[in-house]
């Protein structure tokens, strides 16, 4: 079964690059474009892996990682920030929340690849 | 009138003035005797029988020379809060109870000087008091058989019983304490009632006289003016009868001050330093009321008897020939009020200077200092009780020697010029801290000695060998030494010759010798002291430069003897208690020396004080210099502390506006790294997408398919051109928002502005298919910079079309003059503003939450640029948010 990847990000161009490197990898992949649009998501497809950008109107990243948190069915699913806030206490705070990963913007394509494939190892 | 009857009226009367100060002594609620009305009314001692029957004599002869005893006071009375006030302060500070003590402590504790001092009180008051007697004594006469005095032994005088009678009220309620500084209630009472009765009396004999035996003052006047020396009573006698006038104006001046009486109930009995305030003005309002009706009593009398004999007493004598018997009684009673309130004053003050600046530190000394204190304190009062009988003797027997040859009004005067000696020295060293004691001493004896010659001499000489050649022709015939023309000057009456030489020569003494000599440094200290009362009000017993060495219990052995062991111990404590020093301190410190000083000074006067605590004390002297250094430092000190407090409380507001300052910094700080950390956010994204997709670009090259290549290289160029884009906002921004940003300001037509607008943004206009309405032929010309404003049009259109409705969308822009404005309105029909973001939509990166899922293109500058630009121009930008089918954004522009 293909592992699905839900990419939550309200900047276009950058979804694009994702979304074609990890349909490239075989991976399920789904868009969303704020947090609320995530949350319908989440629920529907329960995706192994969620690439949270922080700074999004309306539900941002970190409502939608606690959301993650309570629901049942997303124990398991692993979830990396994607942002451009890169400063040591927006890092911490992150993984403090429960995030497995933080990368910071701008990202290399292959580094968001490899620390997907090794949370799913 | 039955000389029995009237014996017995005076006994009653007098038994009322003894219960009077009864209950003011003992009974008074401390409100009552102690008010401004019961201290002005004790200033009315000042007026005696002099006033009473001396004016209407001096009236009926001189005219209105009697005037200037009453408008010298009258004209002083507004500087009292100068002078008075310090002269207070000091008192109170140094316990201080003539003005003996006054004097000799201003000069540092003068023994001499303050002996001096009462010397000269003493001769000037006692025939001040005999005065008083020959009052009495030939009113009484008058009154018991309507005819003149003879007296034929001392026993058969009733005057010498009334005296008797005056020293023992004086004895008996002047020396109920041993401090003298203390107040004395009881008499300060009976003294007020005395003036309120001696007032009333006169006013009554006075409306008596001018309304009752006359008719009205314009009767009197009429009647008077046919007299033939008329003239005489109502002008001044040439130039000489006005510089006498002038004269005696100034003589008065210093006796209100100065007079022993004065000194005591202005001073000593002073018991809030308020009371001034009122006083100021109500003792010249009891001085004009007192003297209100001495012309018309005067000139009715001449009308009534045809002469001015016996002139002093017209107000008993027009009663009494007009079968007035109980007026004139009224009259007599008055009369004696104001001579018993003077003598007894009189007395006190004199009994306190001789007994504490004459005879303890020239006699008793010695033996106070090796007895106990009972006996001490006991022998104290009764030097005083002593002194109160002696002066009132000596009184009388002046009287008996000198009086019937006088006029009241002349010895009053020769009174006044013999006390008018303390003046240079009181009042210079009052206000100039060069005076020394040397300089006052003989300024003090000369002008005394210039008085002797000039006034006493001549009618002593004429009383006891009844010729005036030693006055008509001066001594030895030497017509330049004539007593009453000194050095041939005769422009002057006999007093004014006196008053002026005695007083020029006084004053020249003391300018010259205290110029010339410097006193030790005791004066200095004191000097300082009382000259800059302001400056040591708050030092204290500290001022006193001091050094030395003293135990405590010698101190205290010393005290013991004159306060008491329990008041010692007192006294003692509450000293330790305010400096808190320990109790056990063995060695004594100048505030110690100064306050044990100041106890004894109350019971014993500051000269025989300051001899006693030397007496226990090593004292090393000092230099002038090292005074005068300690006393700078002290002052320095003072006005360093004061400049430190004022410096550290401008300290305390620089340190509050400096906190301030910073929690603006750290606010702005904030926000700076607030708006960096977006900006850095901002720039950021499109990076990350050109990045990512550079990256994809670059690796899958060869297998991907042609139509995702270009997609990903249009979003790269897409990026580029939003990142370029953002860092000229950003840099807009900062130009505009540190104000670097000039605008070039040209006279334009607006119209055309808005036709470049819309021009540039036409290619996205028709690609969604906007309708877009506005008028442009409206011709509208102001000065603005049009890059700028064009930037903003750009701007509000762009975010009219990012949220126009994706049918039937339609812009309006409208643009029309509201003086003194150009306003400007972009709207469209879009889903418009949301209410929560109303009033941040101008703030920058502000993006509203509720955008399109799809994120518009923008910086989140956009807006806050335009207020920028908008309000660089004086204008005004804002939402309407009364409009709700859409977005409408409006601007203010000024024409000009």
């Amino acid at each position: 079964m293909k592992n699905k990847v839900l990419i939550v990000d309200d900047e276009p161009n950058i979804v694009m690059t994702l979304e074609y490197a990890f349909r490239k990898q075989n991976f399920e992949v789904y868009i969303a474009r704020d947090g609320s649009e995530a949350k319908k998501i989440l629920e529907e497809v329960l995706p192994q892996v969620v690439l949270l950008d922080i700074m999004m109107p309306k539900v941002d990243g970190y409502q939608t990682l606690k959301f993650i948190k309570q629901t049942s069915g997303l124990e398991h699913t692993k979830v990396i920030f994607i942002s451009a806030k890169n400063k040591a206490s927006d890092i911490e705070k992150g993984l403090d929340m429960g995030a497995d990963k933080y990368i910071t913007k701008p990202f290399s394509v292959k580094k968001v690849i490899g620390e997907v494939k090794e949370l799913l190892d | 009138m039955n000389s029995y009857l009237l014996f017995g009226i005076v006994a009653v009367y007098l038994g009322i003035l003894f219960f009077a100060a009864y209950w003011g002594e003992n009974k008074a609620p401390r409100k009552w005797v102690s008010n401004p009305y019961i201290y002005t009314l004790s200033i009315a001692v000042y007026c005696s029988a002099w006033t009473y029957y001396g004016s209407i004599g001096n009236a009926a002869t001189s005219g209105i020379s009697f005037l200037p005893i009453y408008l010298g006071p009258m004209i002083v009375a507004p500087l009292w809060i100068i002078i008075l006030r310090k002269v207070i302060r000091i008192s109170k500070q140094h316990k201080i109870s003539s003005v003996a003590d006054f004097i000799s402590l201003r000069y540092g504790n003068n023994r001499f000087l303050g002996a001096l001092v009462t010397i000269i009180c003493v001769i000037g008051t006692v025939p001040y008091i005999s005065l008083q007697l020959k009052a009495v004594s030939e009113t009484y006469a008058i009154f018991a058989d309507g005819k003149g005095h003879e007296s034929t032994g001392i026993l058969d005088d009733s005057t010498f019983y009334i005296a008797v009678f005056l020293a023992l009220f004086a004895a008996f309620y002047g020396t109920q304490k041993t401090d003298a500084s203390e107040k004395h209630r009881g008499i300060i009472t009976s003294v007020a009632l005395e003036s309120v009765l001696k007032l009333v009396f006169f006013l009554i004999v006075g409306i008596y006289i001018t309304f009752f035996l006359f008719d009205g003052t314009t009767d009197i006047y009429q009647r008077i003016s046919t007299s033939s020396h008329f003239s005489e009573l109502i002008n001044f006698d040439g130039l000489e009868m006005g510089i006498n006038w002038y004269l005696t104006l100034v003589l008065s001046m210093f006796a209100i001050f100065l007079l022993p009486r004065q000194f005591q109930v202005m001073v000593v009995e002073n018991s809030n330093e308020k009371h001034l305030a009122k006083a100021i003005w109500l003792f010249p309002l009891y001085l004009l009321l007192i003297n209100i009706f001495v012309i018309f009593i005067a000139w009715g009398g001449i009308i009534n008897f045809g002469s001015s004999e016996q002139a002093e007493y017209f107000t008993l004598l027009l009663p009494l020939e007009n079968q007035h018997q109980f007026l004139a009684l009224l009259v007599f009673l008055g009369g004696f009020s104001a001579v018993i309130s003077m003598v007894v004053v009189s007395t006190l003050a004199l009994s306190t200077m001789v007994s504490n600046n004459l005879i303890i530190p020239y006699g008793f000394l010695d033996k106070f200092s090796q007895r106990h204190s009972s006996k001490n304190t006991s022998s104290i009062k009764n030097i005083r009780r002593i002194s109160i009988f002696l002066i009132i003797i000596a009184a009388y027997f002046f009287y008996l020697v000198y009086s019937i040859q006088l006029s009241l009004f002349s010895i009053g005067l020769i009174s006044f010029i013999v006390i008018a000696q303390l003046a240079p020295s009181f009042f210079m060293g009052l206000f100039w801290n060069r005076g020394s004691s040397k300089a006052a001493i003989i300024g003090m004896i000369v002008g005394f000695l210039i008085t002797l010659y000039c006034l006493i001499l001549p009618f002593t000489l004429e009383a006891l060998t009844g010729t005036s050649s030693f006055t008509d022709l001066g001594p030895w015939g030497i017509s330049f030494l004539k007593p009453y023309q000194l050095f041939g000057l005769d422009i002057f009456n006999s007093t004014s010759n006196a008053f002026f030489w005695s007083l020029t020569a006084n004053t020249f003494c003391y300018l010259i010798f205290s110029l010339t000599s410097k006193g030790n440094y005791r004066e200095r200290n004191y000097a300082e002291m009382f000259v800059n009362i302001q400056n040591y009000a708050k030092l204290q017993d500290n001022a006193l430069v001091w050094r030395g060495e003293a135990y405590v219990s010698n101190i205290k052995n010393v005290l013991i003897k004159f306060l008491g062991v329990q008041a010692t111990e007192k006294a003692l404590h509450n000293f330790f208690k305010r400096y808190e020093i320990s109790p056990d301190t063995e060695i004594a410190d100048a505030r110690l020396i100064n306050y044990s000083e100041k106890l004894l000074t109350g019971s014993i006067g500051s000269a025989s004080a300051k001899i006693l605590i030397d007496n226990v004390v090593t004292e090393e002297k000092i230099s002038l210099v090292e005074v005068l250094q300690i006393l700078e430092e002290s002052r320095d000190a003072f006005a360093q502390n004061k400049m430190l407090q004022q410096k550290s409380s401008e300290l305390l507001d620089l340190t509050q506006q400096l906190k301030n300052a910073n929690n603006e910094l750290i606010v702005k700080d904030k926000q700076k790294d607030e708006f960096l950390d977006t900006v850095a956010h901002e720039l950021k994204t499109p990076i990350t997408g050109i990045r990512a997709a550079s990256e994809i670009l670059k690796d899958d090259i060869n297998e991907m398919p042609d139509e995702l290549k270009e997609q990903f290289l249009s979003n790269i160029i897409k990026d580029a051109d939003r990142l370029s884009r953002l860092i000229n906002n950003i840099l807009d921004f900062e130009k505009l928002a540190t104000g670097r940003l000039k605008l070039s300001l040209h006279r334009k037509d607006f119209s055309a502005t808005i036709d470049s607008a819309v021009l540039s943004l036409s290619q996205v206009i028709a690609k969604k298919k906007i309708n877009i309405h506005y008028n442009a032929s409206t011709e509208i010309k102001l000065f603005y910079d049009e890059d700028r404003i064009l930037q903003v049009l750009i701007n509000l259109l762009s975010n009219a079309i990012k949220f126009s409705p994706s049918a039937n969308a339609e812009i309006k822009i409208d643009f029309y003059r509201e003086n003194p404005f150009l306003k400007v309105i972009v709207q469209d029909n879009g889903k418009g503003i949301p209410e929560e973001d109303l009033d941040f939509i101008f703030d920058k990166f502000y993006q509203s939450k509720n955008q399109n899922t799809i994120k518009p293109e923008g910086s989140g500058l956009g807006l806050a640029i335009s207020k920028q630009i908008i309000e660089k121009h004086n204008g005004k930008i804002w939402a309407d948010k009364t409009f709700k089918s859409g977005a409408k954004i409006v601007f203010l522009l000024p024409i000009y």
